[in-house]
């Protein structure tokens, strides 16, 4: 259990979460490198909403139950957690590998969801059958991945010998749960991108700039399969906006959510 | 004790074009096929040969390298069976994790078996880490998936009373009725690889035939775990030495000189074997998350030790290191058969030494030469030779 989260089991499968705020809840679903409760992001969320950013099973500190292995399984999860907290007019955000649930979430029923944000989301085939999408993140070494991934490459360097074991423990959980939901079809589900058009609420989808593991033009056709949905870039901005940009990623979220934006 | 030669059928007139990996992603522009198939010939004419000695024969196959052509290991077997006369021809392994197909491996191996009138030995494995991008099978369930395709193709093999159905986690099939049925009954001997004495231990406690490779002087500790398997099973006899089988490098001439000129030449293997792009040594969930965290710190924990306890990294060693590892057996007849009884004291018992007498640019009348030496120094007396029978 990472420092500043809580335990909740929900469905029977017991995962950590951050919980900080108050005001209208904010579902944030984390990308593949999983979520730092010390992320300035959360904080600058829950200024204005009630932040909810749980680990996802697998993940992090979270139990990985052993008959969950496609992004669907997550999806239906994550509407199980929205029930068990009896949550109503959610903004639903996912980062990446979490936008991805997200659009699988929203596809399948927004009752609980007012406002849909994905930020660098993968998860649609876009392309032919002999064009990646998706750079394939396990064929690179994490200076490669760094380079492709962050504006700044220096500023994610990461040194391991000093890290504590459960943070190497989490990072490693990370990496096997990525392969597990996402190994094959690589990084996307065959079906979502058709079924995007289900998507019924207003919708944001958000681009780090600088984002070479999926680009920009893969986002603008993620927002154009979905009805309504708006396209914008974020400037000094890999693939993780909420990480490089905390104050303007947080900014538009919030104020999209209000219908200021 | 059985010896069985085994080539990979490496293709090293590519070693010098690797730049960075000889796995994956080596372009197989640089495989001229014209010297592809005199290799593969060559390969079959001493395989041949080994047979006409006394020898038994091992196969296997890997993908998209350099350091071993053979990419179907049936294709192997198939011409083997016919082109063999007597001996036990043992594939090691056929990595069923990665084959979509498991209905179609039980009758690939039954026929195999039936071919060769019932000389098919079957090593099952998990493949090496560089096989995943190949392959593409998820890392994270290569185990599960091995275990579903083992279990199916032993119960296809086993099962003679018509159609039976499977619907598993991996594999799904209405009617499974293989023809022909094996040879063999009830089916071929079942093998596996391991460096784990978890998987160790499962294979003693399933009583197949366990196989390592460059464990050397460590080798002990991953057969105990073993015959602590095997015992929890309920059996009482210790288990017998030809459930114990060891992959070394075989260097052997007349003289030291000559046997010192071959060993660099077989060194070739261990000094190419893991010369692949860092990312594809270690796919997601492919060991432990344990085991990935104390990577992370930079612990990876030694493979190979020398008999009194240092470490060898098999891919730089010398000859001298990797002999002193038992990773190689090299020299004279009476030095390579010292080294093996040696080596079997420590093991406790080794009833299969799985020889690779062919490895990196060790030529033809080399290969031939080391061969018929082994054949009619050594081998008489390993068959002479008590094993050790550790409990």
């Amino acid at each position: 259990m990472a420092t500043g989260s809580t335990a909740v089991t929900v469905a029977g499968v017991r995962i950590e979460m951050v919980e900080r705020g108050t005001g209208r809840p904010l579902l944030f679903l984390h990308p593949a490198i999983g979520i730092d409760p010390a992320a300035p992001v959360l904080d600058a969320l829950a200024a204005k909403a009630r932040v909810i950013a749980p680990s996802h099973p697998g993940f992090g500190g979270s139990d990985q139950p052993k008959d969950m292995n496609t992004v669907d399984d997550l999806a239906y999860f994550y509407l199980d957690l929205l029930e068990a907290l009896e949550i109503k007019n959610a903004i639903l955000v996912g980062v990446s590998f979490g936008g991805w649930i997200a659009a699988e979430i929203a596809i399948k029923s927004t009752e609980r969801i007012g406002h849909l944000v994905l930020a660098d989301p993968v998860g649609i085939k876009v392309g032919d059958r002999e064009t990646r999408d998706i750079a394939d993140i396990f064929a690179m070494t994490e200076p490669q991945f760094n380079e492709r991934a962050y504006f700044d490459p220096a500023a994610a360097k990461r040194d391991y010998p000093a890290m504590a074991e459960a943070d190497l423990v989490a990072i490693a959980r990370n990496r096997e749960a990525t392969a597990r939901y996402a190994w094959t079809p690589y990084m996307h589900d065959p079906k979502l991108k058709g079924r995007l058009h289900r998507i019924g609420v207003p919708t944001l989808v958000l681009w780090g700039a600088a984002d070479r593991i999926v680009t920009p033009d893969y986002g603008r056709a993620y927002a154009a399969a979905i009805p309504g949905a708006r396209f914008a870039e974020i400037a000094r901005a890999g693939h993780f906006p909420h990480l490089e940009a905390a104050d303007d990623f947080s900014a538009r979220v919030l104020a999209f959510a209000a219908g200021r934006d | 004790m059985k010896v069985f030669h085994f080539t990979e059928q490496p293709y090293p007139d590519a070693w010098d074009q690797h730049q960075g990996s000889l796995r994956v992603v080596l372009p197989n522009r640089v495989l001229d096929p014209a010297i592809a198939a005199e290799r593969f010939h060559r390969y079959y004419d001493e395989w041949k040969l080994a047979d006409e000695l006394g020898f038994d024969i091992m196969v296997n196959e890997h993908h998209s390298t350099a350091t071993c052509m053979a990419s179907t290991v049936i294709v192997t077997l198939s011409i083997l069976a016919r082109e063999t006369k007597r001996a036990r021809i043992l594939v090691l392994g056929y990595p069923i994790a990665h084959r979509p197909d498991p209905l179609r491996c039980a009758e690939e191996l039954a026929t195999i078996d039936v071919v060769s009138r019932g000389r098919l030995e079957m090593g099952f494995v998990k493949g090496v880490p560089y096989e995943i991008p190949v392959a593409n099978t998820n890392p994270v369930f290569i185990m599960e998936r091995f275990w579903e395709a083992h279990d199916f193709i032993i119960k296809a093999m086993t099962s003679h009373d018509g159609p039976f159905n499977w619907e598993g986690q991996y594999f799904h099939y209405r009617n499974v009725n293989i023809w022909p049925r094996p040879f063999q009954q009830p089916h071929p001997p079942v093998w596996s690889t391991t460096s784990s004495r978890g998987n160790a231990r499962v294979l003693g406690e399933k009583g197949y035939v366990i196989a390592t490779l460059g464990s050397g002087y460590n080798t002990r500790a991953l057969y105990d775990a073993y015959r602590e398997g095997w015992h929890s099973k309920g059996r009482r006899e210790p288990p017998p030495a030809d459930r114990f089988a060891y992959l070394a490098l075989v260097a052997i001439a007349r003289d030291e000189a000559e046997a010192r000129r071959r060993a660099e030449l077989v060194a070739g293997y261990p000094r190419t074997s893991s010369i692949v792009s860092p990312p594809f040594r270690n796919p997601p969930g492919f060991v432990s998350v344990a085991d990935n965290a104390r990577l992370l710190q930079g612990k990876t924990p030694p493979r190979s030790f020398t008999k009194d306890g240092k470490v060898v990294n098999m891919a730089s060693a010398s000859v001298q290191e990797l002999t002193d590892a038992a990773i190689m057996f090299c020299g004279t007849p009476d030095q390579v058969y010292a080294q093996i009884v040696d080596f079997t004291q420590h093991a406790g018992g080794l009833g299969n030494l799985l020889m690779m007498g062919q490895a990196g640019h060790l030529s033809h009348a080399d290969t031939v030469d080391s061969l018929t030496l082994f054949a009619r120094e050594v081998m008489p007396r390993l068959a002479q030779f008590k094993q050790p029978v550790a409990a």
